[in-house]
Formats: structure tokens, sequence, C-alpha cells
């Protein structure tokens, strides 16, 4: 038997530039993956606050500070629109995955859906609970 | 002496050796987060900012500590999953299963760390 040829094969990443123009169809689509992965910081700092919270007033305090600061007041805004953003990616997913709106442009017209819709429920996240 | 036959065993595994559970499992919790986040984003916000007794107060009652322990459990294990699957794209050997094991590692931890917060305050 032949031995089998190691091939490099690129990896995905490295697909969109050299090889694939990058498409509203592509970015929709890895700013989902983006999003989902960036919300890790937002659960940290929650789960932080939280257990300052549990633990007593001094440690609150603490954290608090940091949660409600101007940098906390960006995280927390920024992890709102990541998590809008990857609310309205993720229901596209879920439609495409039944097998609906893969025309190119359907495809289209639900990835501005999901980028304008993101900082629509943003906007109104910030004015409801400000 | 072996009863299974190679094709009986490879069926329904795919490429990743599991089938299609992986992606069956981030469908599931993707949809429950679609229900559970809207309201928790609305319980946290208003929470976020409060004094140390409203916030105990409100992670007290049931709804908001219940809700709350759904989002930390099922939006960390669809981190761990995401989190994996962009790692299988773009590492492999060593590096790969180091990563995996770390969001994994990550994921649980902040699990932990929430559920005990939320027994402290709710208790």
């Amino acid at each position: 038997m032949a031995e089998p040829k190691r091939v490099e094969r690129p990896l995905s990443p490295f697909m969109i530039g050299p090889y694939y123009r990058p498409q509203l169809t592509s970015m929709t689509s890895i700013l989902t993956r983006i999003t989902g992965n960036a919300l890790v910081v937002a659960a940290v700092l929650v789960v932080w606050w939280l257990l300052a919270a549990a633990t007593g007033p001094e440690s609150f305090a603490t954290a608090n500070a940091v949660v409600t600061s101007w940098f906390g007041d960006l995280v927390f805004a920024a992890s709102a629109l990541a998590l809008w953003y990857h609310y309205l990616a993720g229901l596209r997913h879920l439609w495409f995955d039944a097998g609906h709106g893969l025309d190119v442009p359907t495809a289209e017209k639900l990835g501005i859906a999901c980028l304008v819709g993101s900082v629509i429920l943003t906007a109104l996240t910030i004015l409801i609970v400000q | 002496m072996r009863f299974l036959t190679d094709r009986k065993r490879a069926v329904g595994k795919g490429a990743s050796g599991t089938g299609t559970e992986h992606h069956w499992y981030m469908t599931v919790s993707a949809v429950g987060l679609a229900f559970l986040l809207p309201v928790w984003v609305y319980i946290f916000g208003s929470a976020l900012g409060q004094s140390h007794a409203e916030v105990v107060a409100t992670f007290s009652r049931p709804f908001p500590a219940i809700l709350t322990g759904l989002v930390i459990v099922v939006g960390m294990r669809h981190f761990a999953k995401g989190a994996t699957s962009m790692i299988e794209d773009y590492w492999r050997g060593t590096t790969r299963k180091i990563l995996i094991i770390l969001a994994h590692s990550i994921s649980y931890a902040v699990i932990a760390a929430g559920l005990f917060a939320l027994a402290r305050i709710a208790l």
C-alpha cells in the first residue's frame, strides 16, 4: 500500500482574502463567531460581580465600581451589541439550517437585517435599562 | 471476534466521529437561549448599578435566580462547544487539544462560580 501523502492544506481563515473576496454573507458569518466567542468576557465579568455580591458589601463595592465605571459601561455596551448580533445571526442560522433563505438576495437581506437589527436592539436595551 | 462490520461501525458518525451530536446540541441550546436571554438581559440590566442590598434582593427571588442559573449553565456550555468549533477550524494537533480543554475548563469554572454565587445569595 502506498504511503499516505501529507498535504499542507490551508485552514479556513486563510481562505478569505487570497482565495475568497470578502462579501456581506461571509463577513456576517464570521462576525457571528467573533461576537459569540467575545461574549465570554461579559460572562466572566457578570459572574465575578455576582460572586462579589454573594461574598459581602466590601467585595461588592469593588466589583460594582469596576462594572459601573466608564470601562464597565463600554464593555457592557459592546457586549450588548455582540449579544444582539449573535442572537439575530443565530436565529438566521436556525432558519438556514431548516433549509430556508439560502438564495443570495435573501441571504444578503438577512445579513443586513442582523447588522441593523443588532444596533436597534442595543439602543433599545440601553434606553430601557440605562 | 468482531460482530459489527466496518460499514456498520461507520454509519452515522461522519467526520466528527460523533455524528450530528455537536450540531444538535448547539441547535437545542440556541433555541433555549433565544427564549431566556431577552428576559435575563432586562433583569440583569435593571439590577446593574443598584445598591448591594437591592442586587441581593433581586437575585434572592426565585425567578431571577433560576433564570440566571439557566443562562449561566446553558450559555457557558453553548460557549464551550462553539469555541471548540472555532478552535477546530484554526488550530491543529496538540495546540488544538490544549485550547479545547482550556475552553471547557473556563466554561465549567464560570458555571461553578456562578451557581455558588446564586446559591449563596438566594439561601
